[in-house]
């Protein structure tokens, strides 16, 4: 505001320290995931404790793996409501297929991969297909696979809720891979958390060392321009919904044999969840900004918020006021840092 | 000198940032002093954490957990009440209960399968637990001390018991959420004792005027219907415009109570209602860690604790109506 910046040419102007930080799309949510952590340590000393923190780790995975994929898709300037019940499809699936055929566990699972990438490729074909905007073709996809869940369930176990998966073969594997338990330490941290961290290492990667991940900011930022480049924009938004539908594989599977049967009706709303983690570490709405690493601290923030309020054993009838107030203020001053940095170089 | 503006601004979003952090810490303790009996204690405190599978805002939760606020206040323990109708997150909530060394969890085992791994641990860790409203089938596995709830199937079958009484011929059974087990045990059981015939109709509990619309469609098709029985006292108040609707004559019977449901029993619009006591669920449970702990006491003998079906008829209206008010019944 003050004259001195609108003299100076913002072209040769040194960066200082604090810009070349704070630029970055998740060091905002950084700063205020440990302001977050700073409160909540000094209200309640449980929350501090190993296992507690073993515990909030495990709630933000179950929202952060399928954060990853979602952080890229908005990267890549599109959004995907169906994300949340298409864990519940992935995990009925699985559990349908073993109940109705019988036999290893396994095939269940092979299958339920096949239809979680199955999804994600029908919402990209028909987004490039229609050019309708994400918002309403995976609104349809939502209310389908919402429908599906119950209407196969009910068809094929008369319930709601599939039978349990714990007597079928290969359900000791399973449990291992997707639902162990692993001790660090001394303190049990479910395995959910390594797929988490694994699946954030990868994205950042192809986001920051891979040509596809060029393409990915391309298609969002400027898809227009992107297209009369070169890039493959249609192939890069399928690829996109495909991924998302991968973590939504990974954590139907933990879901699957962690709790051995599959309510149908459940995930529904949790894809606001995915979306709110990826935009409080700094992915935009509009795409071609954003990082798989903030997208991790938006999950840690949101896990930290949820569990916090109960280890501070503030009154749960105000959890969803204290929950919304710290994200948002989370993300004003994720965002108030970035432009701060960004001025004179964007503006 | 040109980055103190900035410094001013950066120091003003902290300030409002850790301002409404501020609130919510200050907003939170406040929340919970405003719940009685925490610091008039002053024998040995107990920290009794409840675990619902309710949402956010529901009446017959917030009747369970005056109960087990009522007990806690006599006991001197400090209740800590949370809730999510997810069942993995429920898990995780019995999951932070065990960080924070309660003395005590009580939980609802609406989806056994989903809490059972979370309980075990609670368990294991020499936590005692016990059950209330769901799950009669699921706590002994788990290693819970004791349920306290209802037998769906035996309150239908008092249903369908009175229903003769009061000399019913043809029932209508409004199940309001497709697919819970519970609701459809208490059609099973109702059908089981009443002797005349009993329908069923599937309504969405989620969209009042379709329960209306419903009721009052199946009411002009089938004139013969001479009693309604709804599950959930809500949907009686419902139903209570939807018979008028109808022309009909039929009288009308409800599964749980609420305070407009004690009213318009009181002036005849509903014949009785079969209560679960919910408040009795909260209370016993809370009661019964507080004399394991003090004591070493179980209650039930290994069997589930019943804590209904009260049958409440016109003749007692006048008594409950006062404790429903009070949000007690």
């Amino acid at each position: 505001m003050s004259t001195g910046d609108l003299i100076r040419d913002e072209r040769v102007r040194g960066r200082g320290l604090f810009e070349r930080v704070f630029v970055r799309p998740e060091i905002g949510a950084l700063a205020a995931a440990l302001v977050l952590f700073v409160v909540f340590a000094a209200v309640s000393p449980v929350f501090t404790q190993p296992a507690s923190l073993a515990t909030i780790l495990y709630g933000a995975s179950t929202v952060g793996i399928m954060a990853v994929g979602v952080s890229l898709l908005m990267i890549g300037g599109e959004v995907d409501l169906s994300a949340g019940v298409a864990v519940t499809t992935s995990a009925l699936t699985a559990a349908l297929i073993a109940y109705w055929f019988g036999g290893n566990i396994w095939w269940g699972v092979l299958f339920s991969l096949i239809a979680a990438l199955a999804v994600g490729a029908l919402n990209g074909w028909l987004l490039t297909r229609t050019r309708l905007s994400s918002f309403i073709v995976t609104l349809a996809s939502f209310f389908m696979l919402t429908g599906l869940n119950l209407g196969v369930t009910r068809m094929l176990t008369g319930g709601v809720a599939t039978p349990s998966i714990e007597a079928a073969p290969g359900y000791e594997l399973g449990r291992e891979i997707f639902a162990a338990d692993v001790p660090v330490f001394g303190i049990t941290i479910k395995i959910t958390v390594f797929y988490w961290i694994a699946l954030v290492i990868i994205a950042t990667w192809i986001l920051r060392r891979t040509r596809v991940g060029n393409w990915i900011f391309a298609s969002g930022g400027a898809p227009a321009a992107a297209r009369a480049s070169g890039v493959p924009v249609r192939a890069t938004k399928i690829g996109l919904y495909i991924g998302v539908g991968f973590c939504a594989w990974l954590l139907a599977m933990h879901q699957l044999f962690a709790f051995k049967t599959v309510q149908s009706g459940e995930g529904i709303g949790n894809e606001f969840l995915y979306i709110i983690a990826a935009v409080v570490g700094g992915c935009l709405m509009t795409g071609g900004y954003g990082s798989a690493i903030g997208a991790a601290i938006g999950a840690l923030i949101y896990g930290m918020a949820l569990k916090g309020v109960v280890y501070a054993e503030w009154s749960p009838d105000w959890l969803k006021f204290f929950l919304g107030a710290m994200l948002l203020a989370a993300t004003v001053f994720n965002v108030y840092l970035q432009r701060r940095a960004a001025r004179g170089r964007i503006r | 000198m040109t980055l103190r503006p900035w410094t001013r601004r950066a120091l003003t979003t902290l300030a409002g940032a850790g301002l409404v952090l501020t609130l919510a810490a200050c907003g939170g303790p406040a929340g919970v002093g405003g719940a009685e009996g925490k610091e008039t204690s002053s024998g040995p405190e107990l920290k009794i954490a409840m675990i619902t599978h309710s949402g956010a805002g529901d009446t017959f939760w917030d009747i369970v957990r005056s109960g087990a606020e009522a007990a806690a206040k006599k006991d001197h323990a400090e209740l800590l009440y949370s809730s999510d109708p997810d069942g993995a997150r429920q898990a995780q909530l019995v999951d932070q209960a065990v960080d924070q060394k309660v003395d005590g969890i009580i939980v609802t085992l609406a989806k056994p399968d989903a809490v059972a791994s979370a309980v075990k641990a609670a368990v294991a860790a020499g936590i005692p637990v016990v059950s209330i409203n769901s799950g009669e089938d699921a706590w002994q596995a788990l290693g819970v001390l004791a349920h306290f709830g209802q037998n769906e199937t035996i309150a239908g079958e008092a249903a369908g018991t009175k229903l003769d009484e009061l000399g019913a011929k043809k029932v209508v059974c409004v199940v309001h959420e497709q697919g819970n087990v519970g609701h459809e045990a208490r059609c099973d059981g109702l059908a089981k004792t009443f002797t005349g015939s009993v329908e069923r109709l599937y309504v969405n509990g989620q969209d009042m005027t379709n329960v209306a619309s419903t009721i009052t469609a199946k009411l002009q098709t089938s004139s013969d219907i001479d009693y309604v029985v709804t599950l959930g006292a809500p949907f009686a108040m419902t139903a209570i415009d939807a018979i008028a609707d109808a022309g009909s004559s039929a009288k009308l019977a409800t599964f749980d109570l609420s305070a407009d449901a004690v009213d318009a029993m009181k002036a005849g619009k509903i014949q009785f209602i079969v209560d679960q006591q919910p408040y009795l669920q909260g209370y016993e449970a809370l009661d019964n860690l507080w004399l394991y702990k003090t004591n070493g006491n179980i209650l039930g003998g290994g069997k589930t604790v019943l804590t209904g079906p009260q049958i409440l008829t016109s003749a007692d209206a006048d008594k409950i109506a006062g404790f429903a008010k009070n949000g007690t019944r």
